[in-house]
């Protein structure tokens, strides 16, 4: 180590940076600077865009019967969409409840327990190749798997289908958020006799939830805007249902049939939906975000 | 109370690096024993070796005979028995970042499925006590983050954390290498309160802390354990050539 003391440098000395050098700092200071706020702008212009055009169009729509109401059959007026809102939460809740615990679980297993194992690296490639599973797929493999040897469309199906969708995103996410978590904590916890196991559950998991918490509104958010893989599975209704082995009604579904009608009161409606199914899935992945964060210590690093 | 370790023909290897080779020590209970060495010499991986850490490293294995007391731990116990009851500090704190103090001080016990408040609290009270940190955080026990605290003060509350599960042995692997010089005092007026109590295996760059706080010193190079003796044999009368060198800074 050295041990002579620093000097301050005279004025005039050649390590300092000349005024042009200074210049050209700064320029490109302000360059990136720039750059980083145009892109930000191209990120969050869309996203502005779409929910200006919706509230345009839509929100005249909008009134208390819009909640409150099933749909109105054909040539009546008014009708909302009640049902919808309330079946699409239903089915989005099922297929949180079956996808969730098993992607984290999934995810448990590639990153603490199958690290480099063929299961492990099977597991991981195909949670890459259902990721890239078109909708309409996996809508179609419902029908046949669950719809037809039941014989009837259901809401369980519709879950079903929204779960397996969800699957590989809350895989992939509980993976590589538990692969940020510090070798040195699971041995804090392993070196004071904990199970393997209960590491993983209680010290990883813990230590990870918050970027885990952020991959399941991620698909949760994804799934809650499909209509492909529903068309076939959870079918639509224009009544009433909470029987979760009949068909039952999801906000897109409405959306769809209503876009593709050739009235121009559906239209209005569907850009209502559309507004209030954006709306839903802002609101409920930011209380998500609130409710998770609340407990959460204050001071940690 | 502390036990007594034997260790017989203990080898380790990561890979196929021949880490440890033919390792024969006696640690005798409830003294501080300081391993001393240059970067790489193996000390790390020998007390890893003793709470069977070492083995959670896929591509590690060892081979040989570690007794605590009685018990082979190799082949008469789960490396998590083994683990409880030979507590562990490492070169940086470690907190559990999303646990409170208090629970930090707990987790031994909680996420081994204890539930007892009282007891709980009791323990609580009593490590950090011990590790000298009670006086500091007594009031914010449950309010504020393990990671909130200062390196100093996080490294105590580890070594509460480890205290609390009440353990036999207590390695630490250069508890105050991370530390600035008031806190490493601190660690080592604890590790001489400690020694009355605990078998303690403490290995350390510094050679005065070694000198101030262990009763026996082994010097570990290339993998080898070239002497062992008590601590002040080594540093003022070494047999070997090489400690010598190396405790009067010849080379490391």
């Amino acid at each position: 180590m050295s041990t002579q003391p620093i000097q301050a440098q005279p004025l005039g000395d050649p390590r300092k940076p000349s005024r042009a050098n200074i210049l050209r700092r700064y320029t490109a200071d302000r360059i990136v600077s720039g750059l980083a706020v145009l892109a930000t702008v191209i990120v969050l212009a869309p996203l502005a865009a779409i929910l200006f055009y919706l509230v345009y169009k839509g929100a005249s729509s909008l009134n208390l019967a819009f909640f409150t109401h099933v749909p109105a059959p054909v040539g009546e007026e008014g009708g909302g969409m009640a049902n919808a809102i309330v079946g699409s939460s239903l089915v989005l809740l099922l297929a949180s409840l079956m996808g969730i615990p098993v992607g984290i679980a999934a995810g448990v297993y590639l990153s603490e327990f199958g690290r480099g194992k063929f299961l492990g690296n099977a597991v991981r490639f195909t949670a890459d190749v259902l990721n890239g599973v078109p909708s309409i797929v996996m809508g179609i493999t419902i029908y046949s798997l669950v719809v037809k040897p039941q014989r009837h469309y259901s809401a369980l199906a519709g879950g079903i289908a929204l779960a397996i969708m969800m699957i590989p995103t809350v895989t992939r996410t509980t993976e590589e958020m538990l692969a940020t978590v510090p070798l040195a904590i699971r041995e804090a916890a392993l070196g004071l006799g904990v199970p393997k196991w209960r590491t993983a559950v209680s010290v990883s998991l813990r230590t990870a939830s918050p970027g885990i918490i952020t991959g399941c509104m991620l698909a949760f958010a994804r799934v809650a805007g499909e209509t492909a893989p529903l068309l076939f599975t959870a079918f639509g209704n224009q009544f009433w249902s909470f029987n979760l082995n009949e068909p039952i009604a999801a906000l897109p579904l409405q959306i769809f049939v209503y876009a593709i009608s050739p009235y121009d009161e559906w239209h209005r409606l569907a850009w209502a939906g559309a507004l209030v199914l954006i709306v839903l899935i802002m609101v409920s992945v930011t209380l998500v975000r609130v409710f998770a964060n609340r407990g959460v210590l204050k001071g940690g690093s | 109370m502390g036990v007594g370790i034997q260790v017989e023909d203990l080898n380790a290897w990561y890979g196929s690096t021949h880490t440890l080779q033919d390792i024969n020590l006696h640690i005798p209970a409830n003294h501080a024993t300081a391993l001393i060495g240059p970067s790489g010499c193996g000390k790390s991986t020998f007390v890893r070796c003793l709470n069977r850490m070492h083995e959670t490293n896929p591509i590690a294995r060892a081979t040989g005979v570690v007794k605590m007391g009685e018990i082979d731990i190799y082949r008469e116990a789960s490396p998590v028995e083994i683990r409880r009851r030979v507590g562990m500090v490492f070169q940086r704190p470690n907190p559990f970042p999303t646990m409170s103090i208090y629970d930090n001080v707990i987790s031994g016990l909680k996420l081994n499925g204890f539930r007892n408040r009282r007891i709980l609290d009791e323990t609580v009270e009593r490590s950090l006590k011990q590790a000298a940190l009670w006086e500091e955080v007594k009031d914010d026990l449950k309010k504020k983050s393990g990671a909130s605290l200062s390196g100093g003060q996080q490294q105590r509350m580890c070594i509460a954390r480890a205290l609390a599960v009440d353990p036999e042995v207590l390695l630490m692997d250069e508890p105050a290498s991370a530390l600035d010089p008031v806190s490493t005092s601190k660690i080592e007026d604890l590790i001489f309160q400690l020694k009355t109590q605990y078998t303690i295996v403490i290995v350390t760059h510094n050679m005065q802390q070694a000198a101030r706080v262990a009763e026996n010193t082994g010097f570990f190079l290339n993998g080898k354990l070239v002497e062992f003796d008590s601590t002040h044999k080594i540093f003022t009368n070494p047999r070997d050539k090489r400690t010598e060198d190396y405790i009067t800074g010849r080379f490391g």
